[in-house]
């Protein structure tokens, strides 16, 4: 008998013979009576509780407005002191107008190892939760896939304030299992020693989030 | 179960050589106590907690309840979006199935994150012996890895070994594993991570094959999910080609919905954050993101035996947040290692003896580790009543009866009730956890000044703390 038929049958002698009392429907046998989300918030004050959240866990948030946003990513990718940012495809170009250096679009091929010699990264992303301070990447139009927000040294993630949801009831309501999903808290941290926590062990050790503001 | 662990003296004796060395002692006290006073706030921020607590527990007995139906569900989840799944009724058959599916890759190194499931089957040793090494990734397990030491905490393995000890295991021992480390290495944490995250990028980097668990598997979907806090997990479930993932039979979960239950309860009572840094989730495979390959083996080894107690299977419930370790007084005193088995603390003491049955000194001594004082009841996220469970299989290895194994249950009761700081810390804990009220909280300010590395939580429900912060703002206007 092979071992998974082993193992189910074990398994229904352990439950009498099979299984329990009414179907197996969890709509049915779970009460859901926690909160959908945790306070009445606008979505100006929901904006604020995620600058808030993200900037606890060691994020950098950088608020601007829709045509700013051109600036800031500038910016930011010439203070990490990077030579070379690697973006997805599907970023619309305009925000990349004004990086100074050089810049690779993700292509079939690109390694793990090109990637790390990329100083920064840059992607928009799926939702964010402002509750938790949470970024999900969905590896949609302008998220690129896993491994482009992984090697790279430094993140620059771009939210748009309509991405932004309150809890995370809300935000799996609204992705997709079928895409692989990555949900960013803080720049990558360890507390295994002696429970200091280090930012950065294998993630990406600067995460800049720019929020943009409803244009 | 492991190997590693057997031949382990039972618990007293064990628990008596950690008594004696100061090191772990202190670092298990601070890493309790630490993680405790950020937990108790990190939940009180959420004032719907007990509902989440109570929809955790019914979400998973219900599963339990339906465990046929619901691995099957997922296997053709999982199936359908490109994996393969295997069955794998103990340690020995996970471990040929890993070994069999490496060997076909070619390859004779996997980069692992850490899994508690392959800590329990041993697989890195059964790997070693059939030529295959195993890198761990945490860096805790690193520092265990390199050492040569067995892990003394779920959460955080290392927790027995200070920073001096580390920078000298580092210097050590890095070069005999790959990148040796920096020349000058001290003992500055933010060092020390450094050195890891150079020593495992270039294993990442050329790495084919990944080994991981799993905290949560979706059956509607067929969606694994892993939760964690340094990148590593992500780095490898999505740069090898061939990615395994070794799983209890126990950590699925029926709907996607199920999700948003346990990704507010395990961060908040593990790590005492509103959410871990990396969270990653994938169903089958994804043309051009991650493996081409992956594979899910789903690990009885026991489980089913436990599944059988209706008294005991609601051990099956555990999230491994670890939040019952750090309640624990006899953990606090006894050390992880006490517990002999890669389950330690409370969780450990109903685990264990039900995986491997009550047949050894130690496994029998186990239910008999504790003062019954109910802290990790209380704080556990998925309800699991653990002192109603010791009190079960006590009643068991009574009837089993046998000289030996009342002198390890005699032995185990005597050492916590011989330790009056034990009782009284017990005690303690259980009155400031057993209602989970601001105002019997410790100064929120003192639990804070100690831990200038992690920022401060609310000590009010999110809703009370929305509108003081915003009220202030409204007056102003
Ligand atoms: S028994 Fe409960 S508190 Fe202990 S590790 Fe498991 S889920 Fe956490």
């Amino acid at each position: 008998m092979s071992s998974r038929r082993q193992m189910l049958d074990r398994i229904r002698r352990a439950l009498d013979g099979g299984a329990g009392p009414g179907g197996a429907s969890p709509a049915a046998a779970v009460s859901r009576a926690y909160a959908h989300e945790h306070g009445d918030r606008t979505p100006a004050e929901t904006t604020d509780l995620l600058v808030e959240t993200l900037e606890q866990y060691k994020a950098a948030v950088h608020r601007a407005a829709p045509g700013k946003v051109p600036h800031v990513v500038a910016r930011l990718v010439a203070e990490a002191g990077s030579g070379r940012v690697v973006v997805p495809t599907g970023l619309p170009e305009h925000v990349l107008g004004l990086v100074g250096c050089e810049v690779e679009h993700e292509r079939p091929g690109l390694t793990a190892g090109d990637l790390d010699t990329c100083g920064s990264v840059i992607t928009s992303c799926a939702l964010a939760i402002a509750e938790t301070g949470t970024i999900v990447l969905d590896a949609g139009p302008g998220q690129g896939s896993r491994k482009l927000t992984l090697v790279p040294d430094h993140h620059i993630c771009i939210v748009r304030a309509e991405q932004i949801v309150g809890s995370v009831p809300q935000a799996l309501a609204r992705l997709s299992p079928a895409r692989p999903l990555t949900w960013i808290s803080g720049p990558s941290a360890s507390s295994d020693i002696e429970l200091n926590r280090v930012e950065g062990v294998h993630g990406p050790r600067r995460l800049d989030v720019v929020v943009v503001d409803r244009g | 179960m492991t190997g590693t662990h057997l031949g382990m003296p039972a618990f007293p004796e064990a628990a008596r050589e950690a008594v004696g060395n100061s090191t772990l002692r202190a670092n298990l006290r601070h890493a309790t106590r630490t993680i405790r006073e950020k937990r108790a706030l990190a939940v009180t921020e959420l004032d719907d907690w007990a509902a989440l607590r109570e929809a955790g527990k019914q979400i998973k007995d219900h599963t339990l309840r339906h465990l046929d139906t619901y691995l099957l569900q997922l296997e053709e989840a999982v199936t359908a979006a490109g994996g393969t799944v295997h069955w794998a009724q103990d340690a020995a058959e996970a471990n040929r199935i890993v070994t069999d599916l490496v060997r076909a890759t070619g390859e004779t190194e996997v980069v692992k994150v850490k899994s508690m499931a392959t800590q329990e089957i041993g697989l890195n040793e059964h790997l070693a012996a059939e030529g295959i090494t195993a890198y761990e990734t945490d860096l805790a397990e690193l520092i265990v890895q390199l050492a040569d030491d067995r892990p003394s905490h779920i959460l955080v393995p290392a927790i027995h070994r200070n920073r001096g000890e580390i920078r000298d295991i580092f210097r050590e021992r890095m070069g005999d594993w790959g990148r040796p480390a920096p020349e000058g290495l001290s003992d500055i944490p933010a060092e020390l991570a450094e050195a890891a995250r150079l020593h495992l990028r270039e294993k990442f980097l050329r790495a084919k094959v990944g080994v991981s668990g799993a905290n949560f598997m979706v059956a509607e979907t067929g969606t694994l999910v892993v939760v964690e806090s340094e990148g590593n997990g992500r780095m490898c479930l999505t740069l090898p080609e061939t990615l395994i993932s070794v799983v209890g039979i126990e950590k699925v979960v029926p709907t996607w919905q199920d999700l948003e239950v346990f990704l507010q309860t395990l961060p908040r009572s593990s790590t005492a954050e509103r959410m871990n840094p990396y969270t990653s989730m994938w169903t089958g495979t994804t043309d051009g993101d991650g493996p081409r390959d992956f594979h899910l083996v789903l690990l009885d080894n026991g489980r089913t035996a436990v599944l059988a107690d209706e008294v005991g299977r609601q051990a099956l419930r555990c999230i491994r947040c670890s939040a019952c370790l750090n309640v624990c007084p006899v953990y606090e005193r006894a050390g992880g290692h006490a517990y002999g088995s890669v389950y330690p603390g409370p969780i450990g003491a109903i685990l264990t003896p039900q995986l491997r049955g009550t047949a050894s000194e130690v496994d029998a001594s186990l239910p008999y580790a504790s003062t019954l004082c109910g802290a990790c009841y209380d704080v556990c996220p998925v309800a699991i009543d653990i002192p109603e469970v010791l009190v079960h299989l006590r009643e068991q290895v009574a009837d089993q009866g046998g000289h030996r194994v009342e002198k390890a249950v005699l032995g185990a009761a005597a050492w916590a009730f011989d330790h009056p700081a034990v009782l009284a810390t017990a005690q303690r804990a259980a009155s400031l956890t057993r209602a989970l009220h601001p105002s019997r909280l410790p100064g929120p300010g003192r639990a804070w000044t100690d831990s200038r590395d992690l920022p401060q939580l609310p000590d009010k429900p999110f809703r009370d703390w929305w509108k003081r912060h915003h009220e202030g703002k409204e007056d102003a206007q």
